[in-house]
Formats: structure tokens, sequence, C-alpha cells
């Protein structure tokens, strides 16, 4: 762990300290990118797959189980290559933010469809026998019902998300850690792993640990008002 | 698409097909190798930081949560980088194995030591919810028939534990499957990597004196093509654990 107190080593850090601010804002870049077209994606696929349509539910059963089931990476090196060699390159963080949302999409149509699928039956028959339209329906009675259960896994999702920014590696890297790794690895800026590293790393914790602890006690605690509400309904 | 045909014609070559089986076979071992370990290491942890409570054990806990909040929080392929770096490797290895350099036998065994120690972090908190869901009174029964702590968490908690928590870990395997494709980053040959080395020389074996778009559809396809074989196979496996659960056990009220 050579590095770690060597004053030399983080003040080359601080001297290069806008490669890891560059990284950080096309982290985020890609990040929010991603998360909006993971959540439009999300939002179709998992509407069609509650939907009574078996064609729909097939449709986004195919989504949800060929992009879960392959990595990441994989997805996001087709992309590229597949786009690259048709001469149609996009750029780095336009493919990073393409994968991710795909990627993160398939999670979210999960989250999602299992957020529906937890309102009773009856709420839509109900709704529906006093005239509401589909979006009526979806938007006044299911989602304030489901919302409690989709947000803690959406923010699990979301974390995960932003730990895969680093997928952006593989294809050439602009993101955080890929900025770190070439800044430790370069040769007029190499040699400082231990700050440059702990740097980085405490970026990410900073950015993700809030999120993950905040979906843990949400969790929990709706846990514990659901089961206080069923004890009630016992006695 | 008039390439079609030839990129097709890259996998009946025999050294092809036999170079990426060889890709996924590693894959599969060190996919297996960093989820058993990791479910060792990883209950430790588990169980250090349900149990540690006491006055003087409870650095023990403090450090379990640490570590697993650390892991948890940080990017794969960051510990990939670090473990390149900082993590000793056994002489033993320096030498070609496997029909690998010793230089690829190092990157392999550095790699999957990271694999191993992301990993543990989630599986750690996967064992943890299995303990949660073993009633208290368990551990108050066993006392009372005279065994001691460790012999009530080997014979009494970690059963039942993991018995719950089963479909979970397997999941986790699918989990681990997916993330191995990380060691592609630092050229650890498993079947990702390979899948890139073949694209970067397609040229030479697909006829056409050029990588054509129709190569990286047939190249990445066969390789998603397995990853789903693998990962599906998996997951219908976890579907039918939770519905056969689910008929056995009756619904219990209040969950």
């Amino acid at each position: 762990m050579s590095g770690v107190f060597s004053v030399r080593a983080w003040s080359k850090v601080w001297v290069y300290r806008e490669t890891f601010v560059l990284g950080l804002c096309n982290t985020i870049k890609t990040a929010v990118t991603a998360l909006i077209i993971a959540l439009v994606l999300g939002i179709i696929f998992g509407l069609m797959a509650t939907s009574k349509k078996k064609i729909l539910v097939l449709i986004s059963r195919v989504y949800v189980e060929v992009i879960q089931n392959t990595p990441v990476l994989l997805q996001m090196c087709f992309l590229y290559y597949a786009l690259a060699f048709s001469g149609h390159s996009l750029g780095i963080i336009a493919t990073g933010f393409l994968a991710l949302g795909i990627y993160t999409g398939a999670y979210m149509a999960e989250v999602i469809r299992t957020g529906i699928e937890s309102v009773p039956k009856g709420q839509f028959e109900a709704a529906y026998s006093q005239g509401f339209s589909y979006i009526e329906r979806m938007y006044y009675i299911i989602l304030p019902q489901s919302i409690k259960v989709i947000l803690p896994p959406m923010v699990n999702t979301i974390v995960n998300m932003i730990k895969n920014t680093s997928c952006l590696y593989i294809v050439g890297g602009a993101d955080l850690l890929s900025l770190t790794y070439s800044f430790v690895t370069g040769e007029n800026t190499g040699g400082s792993y231990a700050p440059a590293y702990i740097l980085c790393g405490t970026i990410f914790f900073l950015i993700c640990f809030p999120l993950s602890s905040l979906a843990t006690t949400w969790e929990t605690s709706l846990k514990k008002r659901d089961n206080r509400n069923a004890a009630i309904k016992e006695a | 698409m008039d390439t079609f045909g030839n990129s097709l014609s890259m996998l009946k070559e025999p050294a092809i097909i036999g170079f990426i089986l060889k890709g996924v076979l590693f894959t599969l071992i060190i996919s297996v190798v960093s989820v058993l370990v990791s479910i060792a290491f990883g209950t430790i942890l588990a169980l250090l930081r349900s149990y540690c409570t006491g006055r003087r054990t409870r650095i023990f806990k403090l450090f379990a949560g640490i570590y697993v909040e650390l892991f948890r929080n940080t990017p794969l392929l960051f510990w990939i980088f670090i473990c390149l770096v900082f993590c000793p490797c056994p002489e033993a290895l320096n030498r070609p194995m496997f029909g690998l350099t010793s230089v690829n036998n190092k990157l392999l065994f550095k790699a999957c030591v990271a694999l191993i120690l992301y990993t543990s972090g989630v599986i750690a908190e996967i064992v943890r919810s299995g303990l949660n869901s073993v009633a208290y009174g368990q551990m108050e029964a066993g006392h009372s028939q005279g065994f001691n702590m460790l012999q009530i968490i080997w014979y009494i908690v970690l059963p039942q534990a993991f018995r719950t928590i089963i479909p979970t870990l397997l999941s986790q395997v699918i989990t681990t499957v997916k993330d191995s494709s990380f060691l592609a980053n630092v050229a650890v040959i498993e079947l990702m990597a390979r899948t890139k080395q073949i694209l970067s020389a397609a040229n030479r074996y697909n006829g056409t004196n050029s990588i054509n778009v129709s190569d990286v559809f047939v190249l990445f396809g066969t390789a998603a093509l397995i990853y789903f074989i693998i990962n599906f196979s998996l997951s219908m496996t976890v579907r039918r654990m939770q519905s056969k659960k689910k008929r056995v056990i009756p619904v219990s009220k209040g969950e």
C-alpha cells in the first residue's frame, strides 16, 4: 500500500483534480440519462406485462428475460461495435447511457410489474365499475397504492445502475472509474495508485451509500407497518 | 447483410468453437468457485454482524457492517483494478498451468479474489436475511438443551436459514455469472474476453478480409445465447423452487 501517506502522490491527485471532476460529471450525465430511458422503458413494459393482451405480455416477458439473463457488458459491447462497424458511431457516453438504460429498464419493468400486481384485483374492478378510463384508473387508484411497493427496490436498482456506469471502461470509457484507471496508469500521471483509488471509491460510496440505506430503512419501516396492520386485523 | 454467410462460417471452424467453449468453461468455473468461497466468507460476515452484540465482540459486528456496506456501494470493476495492483499472489501460480501463461494465471487469481470479495458482501446480506427469519425461540430451545453458541449456530440456526435463502442464493449465482464478464476488462480469458478477441481477429477467419457488422452480430449473439441458456435455466430452477415452496407451506398469516 505504498503511497497512502506520500504527500507527493496526494499532491499529484490534487494537480490533476480536473480529471476526477470530469469523470464524475460524465458518470452523473450517463446515470441520469440512463435513468430517464430506464424509467420510460420500465413504465411501458411494466404496464404491458400487467395488461390483458397476451401478445403484449409476451413481448414484455421476452424483453425482460433476454436483457436480465445476459451481462450488461456484453450488451454494451454489442451496441458499441454494431454501431461502430456499420458506420454510425454515437460516441462512448451515448452508447453508455443507451445500453445502461435498456439494461436497467428491464429491472424497472419487473419492479413496476410487481408493484402493480401487489394491488388487489378488486381495486381494478371497482375503478372500472366507476367508469374510470385506463389512464385515470392507473393514475388515481393503482399508482398511489403501488408506489410504496415500487420505490424501495427501484432505489436499489438505481444504485446498481450507478455502479454499472463503470462498464463504460470496456468501450473506451470516459466515466469516473475509467478516468481514474487511466490516471494511475498514465505515463505522466501514473504511480499514485492509493490516493486516486481512495478518492474514486469515496465518491462512489458517497453517492451510493445514502441511496441504498434510504432503500433499506424504507423497506423495513414498510414491512413493520404491514405487520402491525396485519396484527390489528387479526385482533 | 451480404456478409452474413461468411460470418456464420466462422462458427464452423473447430478452433474457434473450441476457443469459445473453453471460455464458457472458465466462466462457469470462475462463477462456481467464487460463489462457493463467497458463501463461506459471507456466512461468517453475516454471523459476525448478527450475533456479535456483546460489549467485547461488538467491534467484529462493526467491521462486518463496514465491510458489507463498503463493497455493496462501490463498483466491482473498482475492486478488480485495486486487486490487480495490491493483491498478493501465491508463488505456486507463477508458472504456466491449465493451458494459460503465468501472467494470465496471476491475472485470473487476482480478478477472482476481487469477484469473491465483492460477492461475499452481497451474500452476507442474503444470509443475514435468512438468519433473521429463524425464530428466536429456536436459540432459546437450543440453550435449554445445553448446546453452546457454536453448536446452536451450526446445528439449529444455519440449516434453517439456508433452507429459506436457497432461491435467493441461486439468483445470486446468476448475477455472478453475469458479473464474471467484468473480468474481461482486465483480459482474463473467459467467455466475454474471448468473444472480443475473436472479433478483433475476425478478418482472418471470415474470408472477407475485413471486420463486418455481421461478425459483431454472430459473435456477440453466440455469446449472449450461451449466457442466456446458463442463466435462464438457473432462473427457471429458482422459479420452480419458489412455486413448490408456496404449495408445500400454506400461506402463513401476517407475512
